[in-house]
């Protein structure tokens, strides 16, 4: 049995690496890139946290995490334990442990940050969630009173799932309605395989129905019933319907036949499973020469996406350089590892293509970064003169999404702002309607999968402070 | 949800009918709109025109014609039958509304995609005029229903199999010549068809509405498959159409967009024919 080993020794130790596919290997395949801890691995560095008191770690974890704890339970080797403790304020554990921002949250939070080597938290929550799926550990459910309530959750990404785990944990009534022919949102659709496996994402997803949640796939909010309908039927609802619609950067050539957004890239390729064609029917085209748009995560997976393909060639091509990209560093480091291009300082000006509509090259020019703009980067000014022709036979859109309103179009009373986002209450998600309450990209624009989950959270608190003081929207409509 | 096939009828060597058991969709279709589906965990999405609906029954009926794989197993699905995944109804309803003399024009399969707006439209109160046509007599569908949701029924075989010879677009341009106060016309069939109904409307200088069968992912515009230029913007078919006015559609791109899959759709079709042959599927 593992034990807590002195103070001294934890500050000797380095953050344990956790050992990855080799990038010769990985490019032709769509299985996981990173491989997780062995068991020794977790131990080791589950010793090396600091079981600081207050935990400034879980001032970062938009999921309430008791982190210490787990981490304790880890060194312990009680590692149901620790599931357990995850499992009590994060319904996405597998899932958060591979695609939350770790940097940004209890990484940066953690003390040993200030030395280079934060626990690894989001490693170790992995390893936990893994071992209890594969040792099919399962919670027990604690009996709770049934509350004769009924919410209706719109999506079933990390939002929708969190906010209908939280609630049925409560004791409410909770279905979750989803368009697609599959829970998870865009951990489905978006994020690929090699980042984030979807028999993952299914088994916590059925962990969650395990507490009772109802899941409707195949069911168009806004068009198969609208808001306002739903509202007829349920007492409170949680909008939580994701970004969605792509965004194209306005430029000649973009309704060429080799141009996709990276949703429709990543969607045809993850949810639909184009890169199993023709065992799968949906088929994708595989470029030679590929440009992304872009340098967020979305267009890291397309070009990784693109990569394993077949494409020869993947370029990214951003507007300014890499120490503004938006990607996660990790994704942004695994994207060059696996020798993607990247052309900072270009900004495509026009897709050139032949008359059967494949495209041929893309119009480039050249970049320099000027004063900061109201987002605090500086801001990419053109160089006149430096327009160049990048040859190409694919691009890929990865430069963000705009407001779907589809939904919102169906919720009279509930406001939207310009950009079709809906307007909450940042404590409780609460919209202008009542009773009706919003979170994740549909509030925040593209955001990360955490934010999504704390929005879940706080809105599953909110709901449940609207429904105990004899809140119903089905009363409003009645009287 | 259970998506059950209640009815299937053969109406020639390719052409299907179904119905489909899908209560709240046939609660909320409207004409013009569609359906997606798939058949299976493994199946492509496709987007099939909602033909009819019976909200009391709980139903929608779509047609098609055996083209890929996807609608050559279709074909091959029996009543009792379920779909992995229906989802609708999706897009916006046509506009009708009380316009005094109309023109529908369906060709081919888009006979069945035509005749809801028909009837739609004559309930309405207008006096429409339907031209529907096919390649021969077989192909031809829908006629009674046609003909009652209709105010006058004009019917054309490219081959003459059946009532005459011509294209859809040459008996427009009769009706076009003869009627003078036709008020809007709405044509839907394939790309090509559609294209050529504009071109002889032009002329007239009357509006016409076309569907527009772009291929598309999830239909619920998040992937932007669909996009056609209309009057020099960008338009996502599945939200903002399907329906568009014809005039300002860039047809070529439409076309070309619509070849996209063109050599990976015959390879999987060629691919699922010679497994079936050797007895594997």
């Amino acid at each position: 049995m593992a034990k807590m080993i002195p103070m001294k020794e934890r500050g000797k130790r380095v953050q344990r690496a956790m050992p990855e596919q080799a990038v010769k290997e990985r490019i032709h395949n769509f299985n996981e890139v990173p491989l997780g801890y062995a068991k020794e691995d977790a131990i080791y560095e589950a010793q090396r946290c600091l079981q600081c008191d207050p935990p400034t770690c879980m001032e970062g974890c938009p999921a309430e995490v008791d982190i210490p704890q787990f981490i304790k339970k880890i060194v312990e080797e009680d590692f149901s334990g620790a599931y357990f403790k995850i499992l009590k304020t994060n319904s996405l554990p597998a899932v958060c442990g591979r695609v939350c921002p770790q940097e940004d949250q209890c990484y940066k939070t953690c003390v040993w940050n200030k030395a280079g080597k934060p626990i690894a938290i989001g490693r170790l929550a992995r390893f936990v969630a893994d071992w209890a799926r594969e040792q099919n550990i399962h919670e027990e459910l604690p009996e709770i009173e049934e509350k004769d309530k009924r919410v209706a959750i719109v999506g079933s990404g990390p939002a929708g799932l969190t906010c209908a785990a939280d609630l049925a944990k409560m004791g409410y009534d909770v279905t979750i309605f989803e368009a697609l022919q599959k829970p998870g949102g865009v951990l489905v659709y978006g994020i690929p395989e090699f980042r984030l496996p979807k028999a993952i994402v299914e088994y916590e997803v059925g962990e969650i129905k395990r507490l009772g949640v109802k899941v409707v796939t195949n069911f168009v909010v806004g068009l198969t019933k609208s808001v306002d309908e739903l509202a007829e039927e349920f007492d409170a609802i949680f909008l939580a319907n994701g970004a969605g619609a792509p965004r194209f950067m306005g430029i000649p050539g973009e309704n060429l036949n080799d141009v996709y957004s990276a949703n429709e890239f990543l969607t045809r390729c993850n949810l639909m499973k184009a890169y199993r064609f023709p065992e799968f029917d949906t088929p994708i085209k595989a470029g030679k020469k590929v440009a992304v748009i872009g340098a967020g995560n979305v267009a890291m997976d397309s070009a990784r996406t693109a990569l394993r393909l077949g494409a020869e060639e993947v370029h990214i091509v951003y507007r300014r350089t890499r120490k503004e990209a938006p990607a996660r560093r990790e994704e942004l480091v695994h994207a060059e590892e696996e020798g993607i291009i990247f052309d900072y300082l270009t900004l495509p000006v026009k897709i050139l293509g032949d008359k059967k509509g494949n495209v041929t090259s893309i119009e480039c020019i050249k970049m320099r970064l000027g004063e900061p703009d109201e987002s605090g980067r500086r801001r990419p000014i053109p160089i006149e003169g430096t327009n160049f022709n990048m040859p190409v036979d694919m691009v890929i859109d990865a430069i963000g999404t705009v407001a779907n309103p589809i939904v919102a179009r169906s919720a009279t009373g509930v406001q939207t702002d310009e950009r079709g986002y809906f307007v909450t209450d940042e404590k409780t998600c609460a919209t202008t309607g009542k009773g009706i309450f919003a979170g994740g990209d549909i509030v925040r624009g593209a955001a990360t999968v955490i934010s999504a989950i704390g929005d879940g959270k706080r809105a599953a608190k909110a709901i449940n402070d609207y429904l105990s003081s004899g809140g119903s929207l089905r009363k409003q409509i009645i009287h | 949800m259970v998506f059950k096939i209640i009815r299937k009828e053969k109406w020639h060597d390719v052409v299907y009918s179904m119905r489909v058991k899908a209560p709240y969709i046939a609660q909320a279709a409207q004409p013009g709109q569609f359906v997606i589906l798939m058949i299976d965990e493994k199946g492509e999405r496709i987007p099939l025109t909602i033909a009819d609906y019976d909200r009391e029954e709980g139903w929608i009926q779509v047609v098609f014609q055996t083209v890929g794989k996807t609608t050559t197993r279709l074909a091959q699905m029996n009543e009792g039958d379920e779909f992995f995944s229906f989802v609708g109804p999706l897009g916006n309803p046509s506009k009708i509304g009380k316009y005094g003399t109309v023109v529908t024009v369906g060709g081919g399969t888009g006979i069945a995609c035509i005749y809801p707006v028909t009837k739609a439209l004559k309930e309405a109160g207008n006096r429409v005029i339907a031209i529907i046509g096919a390649r021969t007599k077989g192909l031809i569908i829908m006629e009674d229903e046609m003909r009652k949701a209709s105010t006058e029924l004009l019917i054309t075989t490219d081959d003459g199999s059946y009532v005459r010879k011509g294209f859809v677009t040459e008996v427009l341009d009769e009706v076009l010549q003869k009627e003078k106060d036709v008020k809007k016309i709405w044509a839907i069939g394939p790309a090509i068809m559609m294209k050529v109904v504009c071109d002889v409307a032009k002329p007239y200088n009357v509006e016409t509405t076309v569907s527009l069968n772009a291929i598309m992912v999830d239909g619920t515009g998040m992937c932007g498959s669909c996009r056609v230029t209309v009057d020099g913007e960008t338009k996502f078919t599945c939200v903002d159409g399907p329906e568009f006015n014809g005039h300002l559609v860039d047809w070529r791109e439409f076309m070309n967009r619509l070849l996209k899959y063109d050599r990976l759709e015959k390879l999987s079709l060629e691919m699922y024919k010679e497994k079936q042959q050797k007895g594997e599927e």
